[in-house]
């Protein structure tokens, strides 16, 4: 079966699908938020070590993964967008930045609040939280170069250049606690598994699927704004039942 | 384990909710944002689309 790929790379195709599908992953992601703050606030139980204070996990962990994540995606699409020349997916990694950026800093936040009361400082320069805030940094210069160039394909062209360079630093992030004595611990979850509380993992897992079903309705909401901006010549856009009402 | 007792959580209370706290301010602020930039392209699309019924 040929499926026509290049028909969902077309601007005025995407924004289409992307509002059928908005809704879908906004509710899914409402509903496992509820499920998974349940689970770990009712369900996993008080941890011997660090009592309560632990329970920061379950938004700590995925919003920091997910910062990682989501920065490869956009790179992806960055890259896309350099090679092929198609506008879709330049304006998907400008969607993408910004839910990067507030995940980020909410690694970053609430692992301060953690930090304070396990290892009595709000921050160190640790090799974690340093290329964290690098992270951080690397979306915010990619959001401030775009909104610097006039032209909004050659501002793609060079954030892009400046995203794809920038992955180098999600490794770092990843494997900075092996490769560097950190004070920040290393990963509990591991591909040869792990010694968590089952509870206390379907709490991180239902929160990450959560966070991460959130960060697409809120991108895909953010690319139909930009597609509109950027195409607000084109003859469909005057054609759409929101715009001639 | 009553409420009162749940939110104190063991001592940890400010680190905890100021968490899910600023979390929960992030995701509304940037729903909030998100739908402020639809409704802000709309708006100018029905100004340019004004325009030119009044040009035509």
């Amino acid at each position: 079966m040929a499926i026509n790929w290049f028909k969902y790379s077309s601007p005025s195709t995407f924004y289409k699908v992307a509002g059928k599908m908005v809704p879908w992953f906004a509710w899914s992601a409402a509903i496992l938020f509820i499920a998974g703050l349940y689970i770990g606030f009712f369900v996993a139980p008080t941890d011997i070590q660090q009592s309560e204070a632990y329970r920061i996990m379950f938004i700590h962990v995925p919003a920091s993964i997910l910062s990682m994540f989501i920065y490869l995606i956009m790179a992806g699409y960055a890259a896309l967008g350099l090679i092929f020349n198609t506008r879709l997916s330049s304006m998907m990694a400008s969607a993408l930045a910004p839910t990067g950026a507030l995940l980020a800093f909410l690694s970053l936040w609430t692992g301060a609040l953690w930090g304070k009361p396990m290892w009595g400082a709000w921050w160190v320069w640790d090799a974690r939280l340093t290329s964290e805030l690098i992270l951080l940094f690397l979306y915010l210069g990619f959001i401030a170069l775009h909104a610097s160039i006039d032209d909004p394909r050659r501002a793609d062209r060079a954030s892009a250049l400046l995203a794809i360079i920038g992955s180098v630093n999600v490794p770092i992030i990843y494997f900075s606690v092996q490769w560097w004595n950190t004070l920040h611990q290393g990963a509990s979850v591991k591909f040869s598994g792990t010694s968590m509380h089952v509870a206390m993992q379907q709490g991180m897992y239902t929160m990450m699927l959560a966070v991460w079903l959130y960060a697409i309705a809120v991108s895909l909401l953010r690319v139909r704004s930009i597609i509109l901006e950027r195409e607000s010549k084109a003859q469909w856009v005057s054609g759409l039942v929101e715009v001639r009402r | 384990m009553n409420w009162g007792e749940f939110f104190a959580m063991n001592g940890y209370a400010s680190y905890i909710w100021g968490s899910y706290g600023m979390a929960l301010l992030i995701f509304i602020i940037e729903i909030v944002m998100v739908r402020h930039r639809r409704a802000l392209i709309l708006q100018q699309l029905h100004l340019m689309r004004n325009a030119e019924d009044v040009m035509t």
